[in-house]
């Protein structure tokens, strides 16, 4: 790891980090970026592996988006942030493609940063002055730009343990029923008491603005709730709100509003029934 | 010997049969050879510059930087190619098509070309020419297009086909119009009446192969091209025309093509090829990126048309009126005549009356797209069709029933027609087991109804029998779908031999005469024709071989099931000679036997065909999926019937595309904002159920075997077929395909709002 | 740029060849080797038509650069018949018409051979889902589940 990031700090020109591919290689073919330099940090030890500790789970920078769904714990504990994962382009980009790379790619519209966001998902980063571990959403500053410096690279993705009564869930809409993109997104995470109601509650919102949405609002009306009519009725309400989005190929504002609301329902509905709730 | 084309009943051997393709082999191990998948050596890479702007005058190009760059083997421009077009105003557009000579009239409009010897040089070298535009207000929008004041694209252009002659140059390059009878009086007749406007957006044909050629021009002013194309004599034809050539010294190969649909029938980056290859003095490889592929080939029309339908109470349509607007790209075309002949074409009307308006925009050349300008206008007729049998309370199959066309029914277009399918399709589909089958909650059923004409062509054919009774057929036509396959079954069911003695083969410009593209259907159509006229040439040769043999008239000689067979009771004796004997004893009675042909193929058999859909809306998000598709179509004969099940179920899938997910994106800067498949969205395989097919067989009277063209109607009725069962769904008519879900949305809310 | 040398296993054989770091695997394919089975339908992943399988997984070649191989093994179309005895995928698309231009054949053929090393028993729905990475623009489909579902009862010896 240290090797790479001193190639990387030291570097002049273009440099880009290679995991999976499946961005860097086609803004090449675009012509959207020449690199002089691409480091390959697949050799990197350790960032190929899943470890489960005490605190929950690391997810290594090169681990490819196939293996995190045959990871039986991982999706176990966090089925929202594996089927978000795994939800990213076709089955061949499945193979190559990592959440660490999703991330940084920055596109408002990645599929695994609303799930990572809503899990609390954090980001360890090593860089030239050494290791530091920040909150997933602080990453994206903008769409296909970083917080991170010249130099730094995402080393995992840490996600806590689950305590009982917890679920999470991701859904998006595409108009077709694979390939796409996403038009709008949401991510939900919940924990829930032993009499139903939401004890937590995090609802993170894609391609509703330049970079993901933690929807703080939105929480707040799940939390204490047994998901009734009226709580959703307002849940969407509130999301439809939050959102700042664009009209473009994709997409009209006036859909993304609209549909982000109906989705943040779903996968609230979802999240509860996974954590235990009816 | 006079070829009869006309229908015979008979019993067939090898037609109606399933054999497994000729060409199957060599697709499923890698081995076939593609237009990217050859070779020269010594080749250069070429790659082409290309408009950023919708439209601009182009000033000037310096492209000395880029002639110095090392590894730059040639720069060229519309300076390089001169113009060889001597006032035919199709082939300058071509000409201006495939290097713009004064303006850039689109976004992705090739101005400049270079060959290097590698890709990244050439990548480069194209980054090193200087272009200075003037950058000019652009008009990408059909009704825009139209509109007073709208950016004028080429000032020469006054349109055809008024009754007053314009005094103003427009962007619309002419009216067309058809029908007859009085649809004023047959509106006044009307109880009920129907009126809607419809707009389609833009499609591409959507071949997964990008254009690919390998053009190698000699120092002796010949020239070879490896080129997947749906025409390779059309290519040929062009390319020298506009290279200055004779055709004859122009040799062109077809590799086997990925898909075309109309798309590869026009040349896009040949001529270029072939210029930079003359001025570097060595083969150029060029092959179009996928964005190059939707930028700057040849999608189909964006379409606006107005429909009016009046029908009786007893649900008789009094009549029918259509004013159909397609745009063309920045060159005249056709495209908007061609939906004012089909839009009516499934009834029988004694008041119809067409108009179709070609108007320019600043957009890629229109091309041809499987039944071009069809889609649209069925979209639009069908979907009124639907409303105006709901009014009359009639079952909409019933509707259609009730006001088909029939042999005698003289067309909305013109012609009368012979014995047509459009009357047993719908039987058909009134009778099949989906009409029957249970709907849930947000689902719904619709139908559709679709017509083309299909071509024939100038199509030529050699038949040659090796010594040891193997026939090897040479044909000019491409194959994209098996034909190869059909066409062996042809010449073996009329040489009444098997199957697996004949081999069809693709042969290139030099070896044939000149075949028209395999466009209208016409592939197995027509090079069916020519197949059965050129093996009955040989047998009348087998028949004389085998006089010859047996020392008698050839008068008393028939051919039965593949044998020479002696007539008459004088020759009781004589027994059977198979080909084969007659092949092998050929080098001794006269040599090679062989039969050639070299007809227009005519009469090619319309062909109607009627779908049903099943479909299911997301109320709370627009989003429509497929549930179940069935197409009953007419093929006349299916020669093969899984190539005829494969041709209905490829229009019917590009068909579901079209009307739910395709279109091209413009931004107001002009630019297509969606030049890839992640935002032109063809269906994926989970997007589609399996399509059911039903193949009807009524005779086409003008061919032997009552073959009528398959390969394009598939594609015309499932715009309307989703849009009506989607208005069953959810009680929303979409007039605005695709019905993307942000439109299906929004109609659903203005639909509970009101 | 300099080269990059490359040992690495095709199709069980052993292969090395030079490369520029910028290259992708499919491009080393069909440029360097001449095996041009992959095509390329788009170059950005989007089509699937140059799939390969690299250490099992599938992937696009068009997305992997020539450099990642070293070391590891490629599988493409070429290497599933074994000389003169087609694969069942390879059969079963012939017998059930699963291709008419047959461009994005030997795409589907290799994300079916995927498909069925991982799900020998596949239901349709896992079937389209599992190649909806791979476009097809002649078919729609059809044919080409019914080869895939003929060719895994085949494969399971049902």
């Amino acid at each position: 790891m240290e090797d790479a990031v001193g190639i990387l700090a030291d570097s002049s020109g273009t440099a880009a980090i290679l995991a999976g591919g499946s961005d860097l290689l086609v803004r090449m073919k675009g012509g959207f970026i020449e690199p002089d330099l691409i480091v390959d940090i697949k050799a990197v030890a350790g960032l190929s592996d899943i470890r489960e500790t005490a605190e929950g789970f690391s997810i290594g920078a090169a681990v490819p988006s196939a293996v995190l769904g045959e990871n039986a714990a991982l999706k176990k504990a966090w089925p929202g942030v594996v089927e978000a994962a795994r939800l990213i382009g076709s089955k061949q980009v499945q193979g190559r493609c990592t959440i660490v790379g999703n991330l940084c790619n920055a596109s408002p519209a990645a599929d695994s940063v609303p799930a990572m966001v809503a899990a609390g998902a954090k980001a360890v980063v090593v860089g030239p002055s050494g290791r530091r571990t920040i909150p997933v959403e602080t990453v994206p500053a903008g769409p296909g730009r970083t917080s991170l410096a010249k130099g730094e690279i995402i080393e995992a993705i840490l996600l806590d343990k689950r305590p009982p009564h917890a679920g999470d869930a991701y859904l998006r809409f595409i108009p077709r029923t694979e390939m796409d993109i996403a038009v709008v997104s949401a991510g939900v995470n919940l924990t829930i008491d032993d009499k139903g109601s939401v004890k937590t509650a995090r609802v993170a919102l894609g391609a509703a603005a330049p970079t993901v949405l933690l929807v703080e609002e939105a929480a707040e009306v799940l939390v204490g709730s047994k998901l009734d009519e009226a709580t959703l009725e307002r849940l969407a309400k509130v999301c439809s709100g939050a959102c700042r989005p664009i009209d473009d190929k994709r997409g009209t504002i006036e859909f993304r509003r609209k549909v982000a609301g109906v989705l943040a329902r779903r996968a609230a509905t979802t999240a509860y029934q996974r954590a235990g709730g009816k | 010997m006079n070829f009869d084309p006309r229908y015979s009943a008979r019993n067939f051997t090898a037609v109606g049969t399933r054999p497994v393709r000729p060409d199957g082999i060599d697709k499923v191990t890698g081995r076939a050879r593609y237009g990217a998948d050859f070779n020269m050596a010594g080749q250069l890479v070429g790659r082409i510059l290309r408009s950023p702007h919708a439209h601009a005058r182009i000033r000037k190009i310096d492209t000395s930087k880029a002639e110095k760059l090392p590894g730059v083997k040639a720069v060229i421009t519309a300076a390089d190619l001169p113009d060889f077009t001597n006032g035919d105003a199709a082939m300058y557009d071509i000409l201006d098509n495939c290097m713009a000579r004064k303006k850039a009239l689109y976004d992705g409009h090739a101005v400049a070309a270079v060959a290097a010897i590698d890709a990244r040089t050439a990548r480069q070298a194209l980054k090193l020419i200087e272009v200075d535009y003037e950058v000019l207000a652009h008009v990408t929008d059909v009704d825009e297009a139209m509109k007073h004041g709208a950016p004028l694209i080429n000032d020469a252009v006054f349109t055809e086909g008024l009754d007053e002659k314009p005094v103003k140059p427009s962007n619309v390059t002419k009216r067309s119009q058809f029908g007859h009878g009085d649809v004023h009086a047959g509106f006044g007749h009307a109880d009920f009446v129907v009126e809607r406007s419809f707009r389609t957006e833009q499609t591409h044909q959507g071949y997964i192969e990008p254009h690919a050629c390998v053009a190698s021009a000699n120092a002796d002013g010949t020239a070879d091209l490896w080129v997947c194309t749906q025409g390779h004599f059309v290519y040929r034809q062009h390319c020298a025309q506009l290279l200055g050539m004779d055709a004859s010294k122009l040799r062109v190969t077809s590799s086997e093509i990925g898909g075309g649909f109309g798309g590869k029938t026009h040349v896009w980056a040949e001529p270029v090829a072939l210029a930079l290859s003359r001025k570097a003095g060595r083969p150029v490889k060029l092959v179009m990126t996928r964005d190059e592929v939707f930028r700057a080939s040849g999608p189909t029309s964006a379409t606006s048309i107005d429909v009016r339908i009046g029908a009786r109470k007893d649900g008789t349509i009094t009549a029918a009126e259509a004013t159909l607007r397609y745009s063309c790209g920045p060159y005249a075309g056709s495209w908007a005549e061609v939906g004012a002949m089909t839009a009516f074409a499934c009834y029988k009307l004694e008041n119809v009356k067409t108009v179709g308006y070609e108007v320019l925009v600043n957009r890629p050349k229109t091309a041809a797209y499987r039944a071009p300008s069809a889609p649209m206008a069925a979209f639009a007729v069908e979907s009124a069709i639907d409303e105006l049998a709901k009014q009359v309370g009639m079952d909409p199959v019933d509707f259609r029933i009730k006001n088909a066309a029939q042999e005698g029914t003289r067309s909305s277009y013109g012609p009368v027609y012979g014995p047509i399918g459009i009357g047993p399709t719908l039987e058909a589909v009134k009778n099949h087991p989906h009409m029957k089958a249970p709907l849930g909650k947000n689902q719904g059923r619709g139908m559709a109804c679709g017509f083309w004409f299909n071509f024939g062509g100038q199509t030529c054919t050699d038949l040659n029998i090796g010594m040891d009774g193997s026939v090897s057929l040479a044909v000019g036509t491409i194959d994209v779908g098996g034909s190869r396959a059909s066409l062996s079954l042809i010449a073996a069911e009329e040489l009444g031999i098997a199957y697996e003695h004949v081999k069809a083969v693709v042969a290139d410009t030099s070896s044939l005469g000149y075949n028209d593209m395999t466009d209208g259907s016409r592939g197995t159509f027509s090079t069916s024709m020519a197949t059965i006229s050129a093996a009955r040439n040989a047998i009348r040769t087998l028949r004389e071989r085998a006089a010859q043999m047996w020392d008698i008239s050839v008068d008393d000689v028939a051919w039965e099931h593949g044998h020479a067979v002696a007539k008459g009771e004088k020759h009781g004796n004589l027994g059977k000679l198979s080909l084969k004997e007659i092949a092998a004893a050929s080098g001794t009675t006269g040599g090679p036997i062989a039969g050639h042909s070299e007809l227009v193929a005519d009469g090619a058999g319309v062909s109607f065909a009627t779908h049903i859909c099943d479909i299911e809306v997301d109320p709370e998000t627009g989003a429509t999926r497929v549930l179940r598709y069935t197409v009953v179509q007419d093929a006349g004969k299916a020669v093969h019937p899984t190539y005829v099940e494969g041709q209905y179920q490829g229009g019917a899938a590009q068909g579901i595309g079209w009307a739910l997910n395709e279109e091209y994106i413009y931004g107001k800067d002009g630019r297509l904002q969606n030049p890839g498949f992640l935002d032109y969205r063809i269906p994926v395989c989970s997007d589609l159920p399996m399509i059911d097919t039903q193949i009807l067989e009524i005779p086409n009277p003008n061919h032997p075997y009552g073959v009528r063209g398959v390969g394009e109607t598939s594609i015309v009725p499932p715009l309307a077929a989703i849009a009506n069962a989607l208005s069953n769904a959810a009680g929303v008519r979409m007039t605005h395909i695709p019905m993307s879900p942000p439109r299906v949305l929004a109609a659903l809310e203005a639909a509970r709002e009101g | 740029m300099a080269g990059v040398a490359v040992s690495t296993t095709i199709n069980g054989d052993a292969v090395e060849y030079l490369c520029q770091p910028d290259e992708t695997l499919l491009e080393v394919l069909r440029d360097r080797l001449g095996l041009t089975g992959a095509k390329e339908g788009c170059g950005t992943g989007d089509c699937g038509a140059c799939s390969v399988i690299l250490d099992d997984r599938l992937v696009c070649s068009c997305l992997v650069l020539g450099a990642e191989a070293e070391g590891r093994r490629v599988e493409t179309v070429e290497g599933m018949a074994h000389g003169d005895k087609l694969h069942p995928l390879q059969q079963k698309f012939l017998e059930h018409a699963a291709l008419q231009c047959g461009i994005c054949t030997p795409g589907f053929l290799i994300a079916a051979k995927d498909l069925l090393a991982k799900n020998p028993s596949p239901t349709e729905e896992e079937i389209r889902f599992g190649l909806a990475g791979n476009l097809c623009r002649c078919t729609g489909y059809d044919k080409i589940v019914r080869a895939v579902q003929d060719a895994a009862n085949v494969m399971r010896g049902a």
